[in-house]
């Protein structure tokens, strides 16, 4: 890849950081996280003229791609019915990210808790 | 200034700023210094000739050479006209991409990537003939037949067969331009372009 695109894809990924470090009033912008943490994101939703903070709270079940693409997967259950989000790593519509509780887990992808029960997750995680 | 040389760096993606993950393409361009106005008088047709690329003058054969010193500009790679621009500019001026803003729709112009010979499948989306199964074996991307037979004994031009493909002119109309850099003369166009990394591009306001 050409340096100057490199240079392009860093200051975006640059500028999204900041906007979300701006918007949460600290410095440290995306924390470190990993697969089988617990985490909470606080999305900004735009209805209409209005802007509000939605936050999403699950565990993480995959990341992939790297650099300006990277991805990561979050998994809850929302009243009985398993939900899953994607969320890319650097998108300004993500105002923060909290990690509640870090996970043990010997997999980098954790398609496997999908067919489990809420009580077998929790027991996997620890 | 209406248009522009250039140079395809590559893709990437970027933030909008209500957080879409949109497409891009990177291209350096500019600065392009105007070289000739061209005039119904005096050549017959109207255009602009820009120049791209500054190069040592040792690289730049004589008669170019003369050309460019007529003008009063310094060596270039490359020379590209411009018919029917309405721009007012004049020999010497020099184009930057400061000319285009965010939201601009424009046509980019470049040659494709060269294919080399393919089949009636690959360039004409042909859907081929047969299946693999039944006793044939060589029928799934055949091109069926190609015309009647004693009338008219011949194949009619330009019917549609295996051959060269890419390595054309394209235009693509309607382009958005996202992102304009002129510290480092970049300009970032929503989505791709024809041609490979670090050919030519010509960039025209719509």
């Amino acid at each position: 890849m050409h340096p100057k695109v490199r240079n392009i894809e860093n200051r975006e990924s640059a500028k999204a950081l900041q906007m979300r470090a701006d918007s949460a009033g600290d410095t440290s912008a995306a924390p470190r996280f990993n697969p089988g943490d617990t985490i909470k994101i606080a999305v900004r939703v735009i209805e209409g003229e209005k802007e509000r903070i939605q936050n999403f709270q699950g565990v993480v079940i995959a990341r992939r791609g790297g650099g300006i693409n990277e991805t990561f997967r979050v998994r809850k259950i929302s009243n009985g019915v398993g939900v899953e989000r994607i969320f890319t790593l650097n998108s300004p519509i993500i105002q923060s990210i909290v990690v509640l509780k870090e996970g043990h887990v010997r997999r980098a992808k954790l398609y496997y808790l999908r067919g489990m029960s809420e009580k077998k997750i929790r027991q996997k995680l620890s | 200034m209406s248009a522009i040389l250039g140079r395809k760096l590559g893709m990437t993606s970027i933030y909008t700023v209500d957080g879409a993950f949109v497409p891009c393409t990177v291209i350096e361009a500019g600065p392009c210094p105007v070289v000739q106005v061209k005039t119904e008088e005096i050549d017959g047709y109207s255009a602009v000739q820009l120049g791209f690329e500054v190069i040592p003058e040792r690289k730049v054969n004589r008669p170019k050479a003369g050309h460019l010193a007529k003008h009063g500009v310094e060596p270039v790679r490359t020379l590209k006209e411009f018919k029917e621009l309405v721009d007012k500019v004049k020999s010497g001026d020099i184009v930057t991409v400061d000319a285009f803003t965010v939201g601009d729709k424009i046509k980019v112009s470049a040659t494709s990537k060269g294919k080399g010979f393919q089949g009636v499948v690959r360039r004409h989306h042909f859907a081929g003939v047969g299946m693999t199964s039944h006793g044939q074996s060589d029928r799934p991307r055949a091109p069926g037949s190609i015309g009647s037979s004693s009338y008219p004994s011949r194949v009619f031009k330009g019917m549609r067969m295996g051959g060269r493909m890419g390595g054309t002119r394209i235009t693509v109309r309607n382009l958005v331009v996202l992102q304009v850099v002129p510290d480092e003369n970049l300009i970032l166009i929503k989505g791709s372009i024809p041609g490979a990394m670090n050919s030519m591009v010509e960039i025209v306001k719509l």
